[in-house]
């Protein structure tokens, strides 16, 4: 196969050159390489925006920022790494593998496909625009303030004129997402190569079907509750205000039935990751592969059903907690059927540990960390107690950077060699590895002791016996942060064909099309479907 | 590389970021124009110029768009769009369609939970006769909402007048679609021009009949955005099914002008069938609107 895709590169690598070659691409591995380069750049953004969070919250006391900034801090940021960081990075990963895993020569619709790409940087220079005229030009008023989840009267009554540029921000990210989850879920189901039956195709492929699903499924539920939010501050509807018999809950309600979803799109095309990395340096095919798909099937469609546990202090009825409480606590089944089926792959199975695998252990290990704090969040009488503390900071960190952002880390080792032609440089990727492995856990495992002695989120300062931690927290989030540029430099020597060459089976045990084709994958692969068996 | 076996993929399109700059230019300059009209929390105070932004940004968009299509439309002439590439488009169309019935389920679900939890609870349902008694303790449960509980009064829109003319309208116009569509299978040129033509014709009756109504209620009604929460939806729902009535005639209007030129076959009808589609999604969304806003 590898010879086929070979000959046709030849006469058919006649695209634009230079800087139109990335403003007008029509090419998934171009669009691809835009994307995560995009979301590196946000998780950058994202992460210094958050060392201002941490040098403040270091020692008690008001010493950087004034309150008003903070609270700007506890917004911005998320909105970067949720939407700018998290999302493109993995958008940007199907971008370039599930083509090529499914033997398909492009996306199935690739136009719409860089449009999706070049709406996120407007998108987010119209959200962090005011961002930087807050803090930098005199008299112009906050950036959005309300956190990441703009409830309702924060956002409505009492947001600031710029959250109708989050508003439209949100409504351009949503426009993407959903052009590019149509993109994705279009090439699964109309491009697969002949043979690739739906129960071949790879976990990643599987989990990024699911994903596209859900986020079609859930975007415009958030673009409903931003538009809402729009017409009560300008439009004199009334919502979510009780005052005019609407409901300030309503909102929470609206958003979390996006809230939840999107939080499982950001974790599903991780665990399809991990199933690629895990069989390939364990040299067995994945454990229980049916078992794999019915399970992420199952977690998406359970989570249409758990939203309000982000709610139970609202007060709501208690059948309703109760019910949320229950459906919450079965999504932690299928999960477990990942968890163990990544273990059954292992077990006696030829390990090693090269880089890749090294971050999915680490993403197995810390997300199912992550996860049972999610179990212990679920639990109504529990919850009420971890509200808003440091603990769910905790917990969402755990899930959200030692897992979806160390499966994309994973992944960009794994398939490194396959986009640049160059073997990732060990030195610096264990240098990354375990300055982020240490740092991690330092940064956010005492999160849960504050959390549970009563420390609670989004504030700009905090009660004296929580010192001690926070600055142990800020101690690893600063290593956590300059780790990173370990990775940074190690990215861009891969960029710039420094290094060690890459076969075109990078990895001994790795299974799957895109290992048959040359490294670095020419610029259109399988333009004539491969026949797989 | 158009041979039969080949999926067509093409080279490279401007359009895309060209869209882009238009698209942050109406929501840049939408933002701006709100806020500027509605004078209520300015970010950039003392001008008028967001709604120039705006509509240069409407404008742009709509050109690119114009232009981005006229390259699939040339495309769909030279016979590109066979076997896969048919069967992609449709499937993002299809796909497309179930974002759309998603947003509106976000507009649904707000309206249930509104008249079965939230009106209920104001009133002193389940285990709320404190928030009852402390808040507003004159206010009366009630749907439609034609007295909120700070007293704002308002009348609710009867079922049975226009919105029952609408219904039928709309029911109508999907019918006279599809007469259209077995004219083009069976390919019956006329009949399919003329039957698509009565359906622009109906549409456009139905946002003619849906603006007097809108003007009915906002002049003799005193139902406004401003009349709490039964308004609110009502306005916010009906109104945004009539913004996809609009964009689905104008979807049909620009179907129509390319059956005039001859395009359109029964191999190669997918522009016209995603079209139809849309105007039976945007009806489909009109019975529902009909049996919850107005009816029930």
């Amino acid at each position: 196969m590898s010879t086929v895709a070979a000959t046709h590169e030849e006469h058919h690598h006649h695209g634009p050159t230079g800087w139109r070659r990335w403003l007008f691409s029509t090419n998934h591995k171009d669009i691809g390489t835009l994307y995560l380069w995009f979301s590196f750049s946000m998780f950058l953004v994202g992460g210094f925006l958050a060392m201002i969070i941490r040098a403040e919250l270091m020692e008690p006391g008001m010493q950087f920022v004034d309150p008003e900034f903070f609270n700007q801090l506890t917004t911005v940021p998320g909105l970067v790494m949720i939407f700018g960081a998290i999302m493109p990075g993995f958008v940007g990963l199907a971008n370039w593998l599930v083509p090529m895993m499914v033997g398909a020569p492009d996306m199935a619709l690739p136009r719409m496909n860089n449009w999706s790409f070049w709406i996120l940087p407007f998108a987010f220079t119209l959200l962090l625009g005011t961002l930087v005229l807050s803090a930098f030009a005199p008299g112009h008023p906050e950036a959005p303030d309300f956190g990441w989840t703009a409830y309702a009267p924060l956002s409505s009554k009492y947001g600031p004129p710029s959250t109708d540029f989050f508003i439209f921000a949100i409504h351009m990210m949503g426009i993407s997402s959903i052009m590019g989850a149509i993109n994705v879920i279009v090439t699964i189901f109309n491009l697969r190569a002949p043979g690739m039956t739906l129960m071949k195709m790879p976990m990643f492929v599987w989990s990024w079907l699911v994903t596209a699903f859900l986020l079609i499924a859930v975007m415009p539920a958030l673009a409903g509750a931003v538009t809402m939010v729009l017409f009560d501050r300008h439009f004199g509807t009334s919502f979510f205000d009780a005052a005019g018999g609407g409901d300030p809950v309503l909102y929470q309600h609206v958003f979390w039935f996006f809230g939840h979803p999107e939080v499982y799109i950001m974790i599903l095309p991780g665990f399809g990751i991990i199933s690629e990395i895990v069989p390939t340096f364990s040299r067995k095919p994945l454990f229980g592969y049916t078992s794999m798909v019915y399970a992420i099937v199952s977690i998406a469609l359970i989570s249409f059903i758990v939203w309000a546990h982000h709610m139970f202090a609202v007060g709501m009825p208690l059948a309703g907690t109760l019910f949320f409480m229950y459906s919450t606590m079965l999504i932690s089944v299928p999960t477990g059927v990942k968890i163990f089926n990544w273990l059954a792959t292992m077990w006696r199975g030829s390990l090693t540990f090269e880089l890749p695998m090294k971050w999915a252990l680490a993403f197995i290990l810390l997300f199912t960390c992550g996860g049972l704090s999610g179990l212990m969040l679920a639990i109504v009488p529990a919850d009420l107690q971890y509200h808003d503390t440091y603990f769910v900071v905790a917990h969402f960190h755990y899930v959200l950077v030692t897992g979806a952002a160390f499966s994309i880390i994973a992944a960009v080792y794994y398939w490194l060699p396959k986009w640049s032609g160059m073997m990732p440089s060990k030195v610096l990727g264990e240098l990354h590895f375990w300055n982020s492995l240490i740092s991690v856990n330092l940064l956010f495992f005492p999160m849960h002791f504050v959390g549970l002695a009563g420390m609670p989120r989004r504030y700009a300062d905090y009660a004296l016996q929580f010192a001690d931690y926070n600055f142990w927290i800020s101690i690893g989030a600063f290593w956590f942060g300059l780790s990173q540029l370990f990775f940074l430099a190690l990215c861009l020597r891969c960029a710039m064909k420094k290094g060690e060459k890459a076969p075109a089976r990078a990895w001994e045990g790795a299974k799957g099309l895109e290992w048959e084709v040359p490294s670095p994958a020419p610029h259109h692969t399988f333009q004539t479907p491969p026949v797989v068996e | 590389m158009s041979n039969s076996n080949n999926y067509y993929i093409p080279e490279y399109s401007p359009w895309p970021i060209v869209a882009t700059v238009g698209l942050f230019a109406t929501a840049f300059g939408g933002a701006n124009y709100i806020q500027q009209a509605t004078g209520k929390l300015v970010y950039f105070p003392g001008g008028h110029w967001g709604k120039y932004v705006f509509a240069l940004g409407v404008i742009w968009l709509l050109v690119t768009i114009t232009l981005w299509w006229r390259d699939t439309i040339n495309e769909s002439i030279g016979g590109l769009h066979h076997g896969r590439l048919n069967v992609s488009y449709r499937l993002g169309m299809g796909w497309f369609i179930f974002s759309e019935v998603m947003f509106f389920g976000a507009f649904f679900g707000s309206l249930f939970y509104t008249r079965w939890l939230v009106v209920p609870w104001l009133g002193g349902a389940g285990s709320n006769a404190m928030t009852h008694e402390l808040l507003w303790p004159n206010f009366q449960a009630m749907w439609p909402l034609i007295r909120t509980p700070d007293g704002t009064v308002t009348q609710a829109m009867e079922a049975w007048g226009l919105p029952a003319i609408n219904t039928a309208v709309l029911l109508t116009s999907s019918v006279t679609l599809t007469i259209a569509h077995h004219a083009l299978l069976e390919g019956r040129r006329t009949r399919l021009a003329l039957f698509q033509a009565i359906t622009v014709v109906l549409g456009i009756a139905f946002l003619f009949l849906q603006a007097t109504e809108y003007h009915h209620a906002y002049t003799h009604m005193g139902l406004t955005l401003h009349a709490g929460i039964y308004g609110s939806l009502f306005f916010v729902m009906t109104g945004f099914h009539g913004v996809h009535v609009t964009i689905g005639t104008i979807f049909l209007i620009i179907t129509l002008s390319r059956v005039l030129r001859g395009h359109f076959s029964k191999e190669n009808d997918f522009a016209w069938e995603a079209a139809a589609w849309y105007w039976h999604f945007v009806d489909i969304v009109w019975l529902f609107l009909f049996v919850s806003v107005y009816w029930l």
